[in-house]
């Protein structure tokens, strides 16, 4: 090789010292612990899909994957009842859900089908629409969390080579720091593993992302997430997604069957607070509230939106011609009232040598856009493809040279979207004028430019 | 024989170089825990991805699926998590094991061979720790081919034959390891003085990204010379494609033409198609 010679002497005079000892006292350690290909710390909804997605992956069929949870195993039992805990699933993740088989156990349930999201502007008169209740393209699916967990865990545990061990608190990780080196777990139990790479998937408290060291720029919002399942008095085609952005925060409907729709309402801390001191019936007018009440209006903006809509028809580009409305609300599912935080947060680095992190671990966004979970997938997807090829070309798998190609592709995808995100929540979290006259115009704007729009759709959906 | 002529080599290596190395064999004299981290270190030197042999571990995303294709070209694929399963593949001039891990980690049964002994105790270090399934051998290829003659069914010699000065008994050697239609894999600096302004001018006194006295033009050889000698030995050459490596970014990528660096493949014809 080139640089054998320089090598050659380098230990010519060190071979001496290469005795049977050194090379036994390595051996011993890794035989003491066992040994996993790859170790997934986490067994949420991205932790059990990746496992299953690898698990499904022919390039990497001679792999042992091990699976670490530390909660029990939770059985899911069916129930007509919806649980308050939904994800919005986009095409893209679908079909990967499909690939590995986890689709037909949710399509056997239950999920909604949303053909067309409707978000609109709580102090203009301006929205935008994606899709078309008539159209073939779905915007996206909306899916309990329990229930895809539930599917993902089935396909995987019928994978050959996953393993999965519940119950199992993690005390420390040993990252490895020269080549050749392994990632070391040490279970609280006392038993250890080692392994080629190690992925955490443990959410936005990874412990993985803290041994790591990574630098991670977070911050808590003065939002607070309410959910709930609500009922409406009748009967309807529910495929649309709601959401009005209130100066408090987005509101937002997401469909579940013709007569439930779950909620996601983010708002200021007091008025969460207040939000889960109201009785049932208070709470349900409190969001029909929410999704109704008209705002103080700003007659330049009412003006500048008229004209501009105007203009627009003028030169035959109107935005929707018939203008729909969401639905009333009736009562609400008993005890499906439920808050939670809300934070930002970004790792600069998703890996290092042997480790990856994936999902939340690596980046957590505001719900309003509903793009959380599905990021993490995209993390799944890539992380899959990056191995499965570095397999291939018979690299090692906690190579930092093939694990660099699913950071820079992730990270190139995930920070373009928080940071529209993130713009977004800032955009709408305002009320000052000059700010209202530009989101509302470009909101127009964007709502008749189709082009920019199935570029939107585009972007979201994979 | 190849082991000598790697001799000759190493005394041409610069100061810069030797004091880099006396940093691997500063005084010891007893066998403990200082040893192991010693050698340890000497086996991160090799192995580090972003050390001074990046260029070879970079290379590894081109040159793996470049013979792992050529060697399924004409044969089915039966497990794609192993693809070069049932292949036996010597890797000569195996150094560290760069190129022989990876090999064996896609179901090839590799034999790393180098005349080095040292390098192929580090090599057998690194494989325990990884736990790849190398069979490494310290002999030069001379040797190594007399007691295993026409064994291998492809034989790999990437980055070694720009360091040989007696390149047609290295070839001929090679040739002898492998079974008739089996293929050899050649990877090298082509004898121009594009490469030779690149790969010294650049590489080792402008950007510095190749340790100084690593390459000296007049042990370069083009494709042609690489073909003549190779049909000597009764091989047919395939393919001949130009490669290049990006400095700055530390990738190699294919190249229209093999000015700078090339990977040369033939097959060794029958006895009887002669």
């Amino acid at each position: 090789m080139t640089r054998l010679a320089i090598c050659k002497q380098a230990i010519a005079t060190n071979t001496k010292f290469f005795t049977k000892r050194s090379f036994s006292s390595s051996g011993l350690e890794a035989n003491s612990s066992k040994y996993y290909d790859i170790v997934i710390a986490g067994g949420g909804m991205i932790g059990c899909s990746l496992a299953c997605t690898l698990g499904a992956n022919q390039k990497l069929s001679n792999k042992r994957i091990l699976l670490l949870e530390s909660s029990k195993n939770k059985q899911y039992i069916p129930s007509e009842k919806y649980s308050n805990r939904v994800v919005s699933i986009n095409p893209g993740n679908k079909k990967l859900l499909d690939n590995i088989g986890a689709w037909k156990h949710i399509e056997s349930n239950k999920y909604a089908t949303v053909k067309r999201l409707q978000v609109m502007d709580a102090i203009s008169d301006t929205s935008i629409t994606f899709g078309e209740e008539t159209s073939s393209k779905d915007i996206s699916y909306i899916v309990e969390n329990d229930l895809l967990i539930h599917a993902v865990k089935t396909e995987m545990e019928q994978a050959k080579n996953v393993e999965v061990q519940y119950n199992q608190r993690i005390k420390s990780y040993n990252l490895p720091k020269e080549s050749g080196e392994m990632a070391k777990i040490c279970l609280e139990d006392g038993s250890e593993y080692t392994c080629d790479l190690l992925v955490g998937c443990d959410g936005q408290n990874s412990q993985v992302r803290k041994a790591m060291g990574v630098n991670y720029l977070n911050w808590k919002y003065d939002n607070v997430g309410i959910v709930a399942t609500l009922k409406f008095n009748e009967e309807i085609d529910n495929c649309i997604a709601w959401q009005r952005l209130l100066p408090t925060g987005p509101i937002a409907l997401l469909p579940l069957t013709s007569n439930m729709s779950s909620l996601v309402w983010s708002t200021t801390i007091a008025h969460s607070q207040q939000l889960m001191k109201l009785s049932d019936e208070q709470f349900v007018q409190a969001v029909n509230e929410g999704l109704w009440k008209v705002y103080e209006r700003y007659g330049i903006v009412d003006q500048l939106v008229k004209s501009f809509d105007s203009f627009l028809r003028a030169a035959n580009i109107p935005a929707d011609v018939c203008r729909r409305y969401p639905p009333k609300i009736q009562s609400l599912e008993e005890g499906s009232r439920a808050s939670f935080p809300l934070g930002f947060g970004h790792a600069t680095n998703y890996i290092s040598k042997g480790v990856a992190l994936v999902g939340d671990a690596a980046h957590r966004v505001h719900p309003l856009a509903g793009q959380g979970v599905n990021l993490g997938f995209g993390d799944v997807q890539c992380l899959n493809k990056v191995l499965g090829e570095a397999h291939y070309v018979g690299c090692s798998l906690g190579n930092v040279f093939c694990l660099k190609d699913y950071e820079s592709e992730r990270q190139k995808y995930n920070v373009k979207m928080m940071i529209a995100v993130e713009g977004l929540y800032r955009l709408y979290r305002t009320d000052s004028t000059p700010v209202v006259i530009v989101r509302s115009l470009g909101l127009q704007a964007t709502d008749v430019l189709f082009p920019i729009k199935n570029m939107i759709i585009e972007e979201a959906s994979t | 024989m190849a082991g000598n002529l790697l001799k000759g080599f190493v005394r041409t290596q610069n100061f810069k170089c030797m004091v880099k190395i006396r940093l691997y064999s500063s005084g010891t004299s007893t066998i403990d825990d200082k040893e192991v981290v010693h050698f340890k270190k000497f086996v991160s030197y090799w192995w580090d991805e972003f050390g001074e042999f990046k260029p070879l571990h970079s290379m590894n995303k081109i040159r793996i699926p470049w013979i792992r294709d050529c060697i399924l070209a004409n044969n089915e694929m039966k497990d794609a998590s192993l693809p070069l399963k049932g292949y036996s593949v010597l890797d000569v001039g195996c150094g560290g094991g760069i190129l022989s891990e990876p090999l064996s980690r896609i179901g090839a049964d590799v034999t790393g061979l180098d005349a080095n002994e040292d390098l192929i105790k580090a090599a057998k270090a690194h494989a325990e720790l990884t736990k790849a399934n190398v069979n490494y051998v310290a002999s030069s290829v001379e040797d190594h081919a007399r007691e295993n003659f026409e064994k291998y069914d492809a034989v790999v010699s990437s980055e070694v034959i720009e360091h040989v000065t007696q390149k047609e008994e290295f070839v001929k050697a090679c040739v002898e390891c492998l079974k008739p239609n089996g293929s050899i894999f050649f990877t090298t600096i082509s004898k121009t003085k594009y490469a030779s302004f690149l790969a010294i001018y650049l590489g080792e006194n402008v950007i510095k990204g190749i340790p100084k006295g690593t390459h000296h033009y007049e042990k370069f050889i083009t494709p042609h010379e690489l073909q003549r000698i190779l049909e000597k030995n009764n091989c047919r050459t395939d393919v001949v494609h130009g490669t290049i490596y990006n400095f700055l970014t530390n990738t190699w990528s294919w190249w229209f033409n093999s000015d700078f660096t090339y990977v040369l493949k033939a097959t060794k014809l029958d006895k009887q198609n002669c």
